[in-house]
């Protein structure tokens, strides 16, 4: 007897089928796996179950019985809980308003903060309820949003990409709390792309590719790239083995400290490496770690003492942007739309953005518009972004595409140091194989490359160095080739790992 | 039921389009005031709006209303392009109408052509210094420019009174808070025989074109654009914002202090305590439905005209109360703003009525 | 130059007086600032509230329809801009600014018959034993009973934000529509009825200005008290209790320096009418230098346009 039955459930978008037909059936006490790669349709999908979006065409069952929610509320009411990826939790208030904000009469008081310290202790989350969540870490504000869904003790639990934020014991320790829920008659419904991670904790998985269901399967008996190619519907080879490079040092850090420009903002704490020319460093560790912070160090958003960045000798930290760029530093930023991209301009002028003082667009502070056009282009060209021309506007583009003419953009110039944070965040498997190649090329022409990344397999493909951020500080770089995933977990836990 | 759905990038056909829309939408509320007001809608409109094209005096005064209008929107919509909110272009009109006055006055009767550059260069200063105040203030101590920007218009306007009833007050006028008539050499030329079009019509327009290319080409004008658009972007791109908060207020601050300069040394002729009418504040308006663009801001500006020089005649023709043609403006702002949607949605009839969605509907890259 | 005509009782009764409107304007502009939405049509909203209730009272003779009808007028007008910023998306600034200019405009519209008339007086609380009390009794116990309304209202929004699950919703979308919507809660229908709150006690302001502070309709009489009230809402960094202060602060700025403009001071009347404006600057000033205590008060999603994205 299955807890929740989907049947046919179709939704459509103009231009885009989001899901088509889709059979989704999940028990008590299940832990259900739904994979994909990003627009896959799983968003969509669990939007549905959480009656945030109402399906064209298909019903839903819940125990037998028609399951029609009007809306987040009513879906709570039937015992169905979220636990968000992104934009759920309010930084501003505290752990008990945020978590009474989350049920129906939820008030806060004496009775909600003792009811929040049972809860998390009995399932080892450990939160005080009267902290204000912005002075959260990312598992800590993750704790908060499954203490919120468990205090309506639902039947069906619903977990949006959940240890992408997350350090390996925390994931630990995540899902030793999913399987006391499951042991407890609690549905699960994960989703997620990483597949060691299902293959670990789920009983069963939905695949879905281009809006349609293409296979339900048993995770443990099946490979990571079995489940890979399925997800991505073609075999994948090999990524190739990196050459160990040493160059002449091209960047010096050194006693790198920012206080944080903001109230929930991370600061960076003595940081200290050396980059050597066509060397790709890699830089993990969890979001909000110092990795925006440390991006804006080195494109000149932020300045610093003069003698903590030099390139090639010449001390940086007081420049910014453009005299950096001039000397050879290129930069891409996480956020695509908004902070590397001005989301209602054209391509073109979005390649003037960055690109004018390299590419020479703007002789004597007139724009040559022409030139920048072809510019646009040409990266547009070379990186097989996907868009009906130049002139259209950033926001036009789909993600993935948008981040090829963002990190095409850069890589266009022909930069002596690149720097990129999350480059292939978001982006479809064939974009981010693409992206991680122009990398590599571009550090095989000799040019420093430093990627700032959460994707921790991405890091061990193309890194021939790996370091960690944790809280501000760097944790020693250490050769990528040889670490064990034991050593890379110490390291994300700030742990300085002996060569 | 028509619902709205977001267009991929925003349509350049709409955001010319909307304008025009506006001034069609409000006419038809105009008609609707009117009407409410027991004057036959049909002839107020032909008043406001046909008859000043038709009568070569009104024509003339057309330029003289819209000359200031135009000069204080160009500057405006630099800083309401960079997200810099000046809203006490008002203050800054009355500062420079007061400084190059001042001039005007200290150097009476005395002729000379340099007199009419000085009094333009105090007019420019003062306007630039007072819109430079909200500036400081908010690079300085993040203070709100819009609150700060607009207390500044009571203060400006008490300190005309100050002058025009103290230092600058005519020794001959019977203890009137005015000012002496200037003299021929601190008035502006006048450009056509028998009309009030001075010379400061000429420096407008040259203006707007300087402003057009400053927009389109300069890399200026792009990090303005920029600034506004995505502050973070401007910040990657190199723009340093503070540069552009106190660029943005001291030129918008300038020209409306020019504007200030050219009124009391055109139409106006004197200091008094009546000069400022409001310009500044429908300036704002001038400068939404100009676009925020030069050229645009020249064609709203000549529409806005419309409504001072026809709004007088349907004031005498007509009886309609003065405050009808602000409500008119006001309306206009609206409709614009209200329009302002189709730029960026479209209205679309779902295909299927059986199952209308719950909500809007999310952007298809999420789903 | 005689001090000594100031009467510091009557100068304190007259201060809360003259905070009131402020008081009224500046409570209902933070309940809209704490959903998330900058409505910077006080203004427009607090004359049209003038004119309403003054025309309203004199008609009817009775202050408290004309109240009512004040409250109203300014509900009303809010609801046009929550309209266009709610549901038509339009730029919150410049809707405000719009708000503003229409205000200013249709309440002389309105207002050409009533110029120059003494509206019917709002009687006085006279609360027995109280209001007969030496000096306290002028001092706190003889107004009318919107000057109490108005306190009770600061008392009540305090309540609300604090301690009623209202009211932690509403800084729930003021914080972060998104988050909010996620949760299902209606973000629009929310705002919606904060900006009419927020018309509605700017409506009353006006009123107060016309019916009891001033009492007559003069065209641009608010002149600026509904930006002041926007200045105030900063000044209390979005806490009720301290709109209290700054209304009081500003209200003894205005009467000190209309006491000294009676009293014939040399500097002239101009000088002196400057103060409160001068005043408003450097308040503004002094509360916004510390940006990361100003950051943390104010609602993170102020200003910001909100569209269901799932």
């Amino acid at each position: 007897m299955s807890l929740l039955r989907l049947t046919g459930i179709t939704k459509r978008y103009p231009g885009v089928t989001a899901n088509d037909a889709v059979d989704l059936e999940i028990a008590a006490g299940e832990i259900h796996a739904l994979l994909g790669e990003n627009g896959a349709g799983k968003s969509t999908l669990v939007k549905t179950i959480y009656g945030l979006v109402r399906p064209d065409a298909g019903r839903m069952q819940l125990d037998g019985a028609v399951y029609t929610p009007a809306g987040p509320a009513a879906a709570r009411a039937a015992g169905i809980a979220m636990v968000f990826q992104h934009f759920s939790l309010f930084e501003a208030l505290s752990v008990a308003e945020n978590i009474a904000l989350g049920m129906p009469d939820g008030r806060t008081g004496a009775a909600l903060s003792e009811r929040i310290r049972a809860v998390a202790e009995g399932y080892g989350l450990p939160l005080n309820p009267d902290r204000l969540v912005g002075t959260l870490s990312a598992g800590e504000r993750q704790r908060v949003e499954i203490i919120r869904c468990l205090l309506q003790s639902p039947r069906l639990l619903i977990m949006d990409e959940p240890t992408s934020v997350l350090t390996p014991g925390e994931v630990e320790q995540l899902f030793a709390t999913l399987r006391k829920l499951a042991a407890e008659g609690v549905a699960i419904l994960y989703i997620s792309h990483k597949l060691d991670e299902i293959r670990t904790l789920c009983d069963r998985a939905t695949i879905l590719r281009g809006g349609q269901v293409v296979a339900v399967a048993d995770p443990r008996a099946e490979t990571a790239r079995s489940l890979a190619e399925r997800m991505i519907g073609r075999v994948l080879a090999a990524p190739a083995q990196l050459e160990p490079v040493r160059g002449e040092t091209l960047l010096e850090v050194s006693g790198l400290s920012l206080p944080p420009s903001g109230p929930f903002s991370t600061a960076l704490r003595d940081i200290g490496f050396s980059l050597a020319a066509g060397e790709i460093l890699g830089i993990g560790g969890v979001a909000g770690n110092g990795q925006e912070e440390l991006l804006a160090a080195l494109s000149g958003e932020r300045r610093t003492a003069p003698g903590t960045l030099r390139l090639q000798g010449t001390p940086l930290g007081a420049l910014g942007p453009n005299r950096r760029r001039a000397l050879g530093i290129c930069t891409a930023p996480e956020e695509r739309l908004g902070h590397a991209a001005a989301p209602e301009m054209s391509l073109t002028e979005n390649a003037a953005l960055s690109a004018m003082t390299r590419a020479k667009l703007a002789p004597g502070g007139m724009i040559r518009w022409r030139a920048t056009a072809a510019f646009a282009a040409q990266v547009v060209k070379a990186f097989d972004v996907r868009t009906a021309g130049v002139g259209h506007a950033a926001r036009s583009l789909s993600g993935g595409n948008l981040q090829k003419f963002v990190i095409g953009r850069e890589v266009q110039q022909r930069p002596i140091l690149f720097v990129v944070n999350q480059p292939s965040w978001g982006v479809d498997a064939a974009a981010a194989t693409a992206i991680r190649a122009a990398l590599v090329d571009l550090a095989a022409q000799g040019a420093g490359v430093i990627a700032i990344s959460q994707d921790l397999d991405e890091l061990m493909e193309i890194s021939h160095r790996f370091a960690t951020l944790v809280a501000g500080r760097l944790v020693a770089p250490r050769p990528t080739p040889g670490l064990s995933i034991d050593q890379i977990g110490l390291m994300m836990g700030g742990a300085d790992v002996a060569a | 039921m028509w619902r709205l759905e977001a267009r991929p990038e925003p349509s350049r056909a709409m955001l010319l389009a909307t304008p025009v829309l506006a001034v069609a939408l409000t006419l038809l509320l105009g008609a609707a005031l009117f009407a409410a007001l027991g004057k036959d809608p049909v002839a107020a409109l032909r008043i406001i709006f046909l008859d000043p094209l038709l009568d070569p005096y009104a024509r003339s005064e057309l330029l003289v209303k819209g000359a200031p209008l135009v000069l204080i929107a160009l500057g405006l919509s630099l800083g309401f392009r960079a997200g810099v909110w000046n809203i006490g272009a008002e203050g800054q009109f009355i500062m420079g109408a007061v400084a190059s006055g001042a001039v005007a006055l200290a150097f009476y009767d005395v002729p000379g052509l340099w007199l009419l550059p000085l009094m333009a260069l105090a007019g420019l200063l003062a306007g630039a210094a007072w819109g430079l105040i909200p500036a400081f203030l908010k690079i300085r101590f993040n203070a709100n420019e819009i609150l700060v920007s607009l207390m500044l218009v009571y203060v400006a306007e008490q300190f005309l009174i100050a002058m025009v009833s103290g230092p600058l007050r005519d020794p001959q006028g019977f203890n009137f808070p005015l000012s002496r008539l200037f003299h021929d050499s601190a008035l502006l030329p006048v450009l056509i025989e028998f009309t009030r079009v001075h010379a400061g019509v000429l420096v407008t327009l040259v203006l707007v074109g300087l402003f057009w290319a400053l927009m389109r080409w300069h890399v200026l004008g792009f990090s303005i654009r920029l600034m506004g658009e995505a502050p973070r972007a401007a910040a990657f791109a190199g723009v340093r914002p503070n540069r552009i908060v106190a660029i943005s207020l001291g030129a918008s601050g300038a020209l409306a202090g020019l504007a200030g300069m050219f009124e009391v040394a055109g139409p106006a002729g004197q200091l008094a305590p009546a000069l400022p009418v409001g310009y500044g504040f429908t300036a704002i308006i001038v400068a939404f439905l100009g676009r925020l663009n030069p050229l645009g801001v020249l064609l709203a500006g000549g529409v806005m005209a419309l409504t001072y020089v026809g709004g007088e005649g349907a004031q005498f023709g007509l009886g309609v109360p003065a405050a009808a043609n602000e409500v008119f403006r006001g309306m206009l702002l609206f409709s614009l703003l209200a329009l302002n949607i189709l730029v960026s949605f479209r209205l679309v009839r779902p295909a299927r009525v059986a199952a209308p969605a719950p909500r809007p509907d999310p952007d298809p890259q999420e789903a | 130059m005689d001090f000594s005509a100031l009467d510091p009782v009557a100068l304190i009764a007259s201060l809360l007086v003259a905070a009131t409107p402020l008081i009224l304007a500046a409570t209902g502009e933070l309940i809209v600032e704490k959903a998330g939405v900058l409505n910077l049509g006080v203004e427009g909203m607090m004359i049209l509230g003038a004119i309403a209730g003054f025309a309203i009272t004199v008609e009817s003779e009775s202050p408290a329809l004309g109240f009512a009808a004040a409250a109203l007028a300014g509900a009303g007008l809010a609801l046009l801009f929550g309209v266009l910023t709610q549901m038509l998306l339009s730029n919150q600034v410049a809707t405000g600014l719009a708000l503003t200019l229409f205000g200013l405009g249709l309440a002389a519209l309105i207002g050409q018959p009533y110029s120059g008339i003494k509206p019917p007086s709002t009687p006085t609380l006279d609360i027995p034993g109280l209001s007969d009390l030496p000096v306290l009794g002028r001092l706190f116990f003889s107004h009318d009973a919107v000057l109490y309304l108005a306190l009770a209202l600061v008392a009540a929004s305090w309540w609300f934000l604090t301690r009623m699950r209202g009211g932690l919703i509403l800084r729930a979308v003021g914080e972060s529509h998104d988050a909010a919507h996620a949760l299902g809660y209606p973000v629009v229908a929310i705002r919606l009825a904060a900006i009419a709150f927020g018309g509605a006690c700017a409506g009353l302001g006006g009123a107060y200005l016309s019916l009891i502070r001033v009492p007559q309709w003069t065209e641009g009489m608010t002149a600026g008290a509904g930006w002041i009230a926007l200045a105030i809402v900063v000044f209390a960094s979005w806490k009720p209790w301290r709109v209290l202060l700054g209304a009081w602060l500003f209200g003894g700025v205005t009467i000190l320096q209309l006491n000294l403009q009676a009293l014939g001071l040399e500097v002239g009347s101009a000088w002196l009418s400057m103060t409160p404006y001068l005043m408003t600057i450097l308040v503004l000033v002094l509360i916004s230098a510390d940006r990361s205590r100003a950051a943390l008060n104010a609602p993170a999603s102020l200003g910001r346009v909100f569209r269901a994205s799932s």
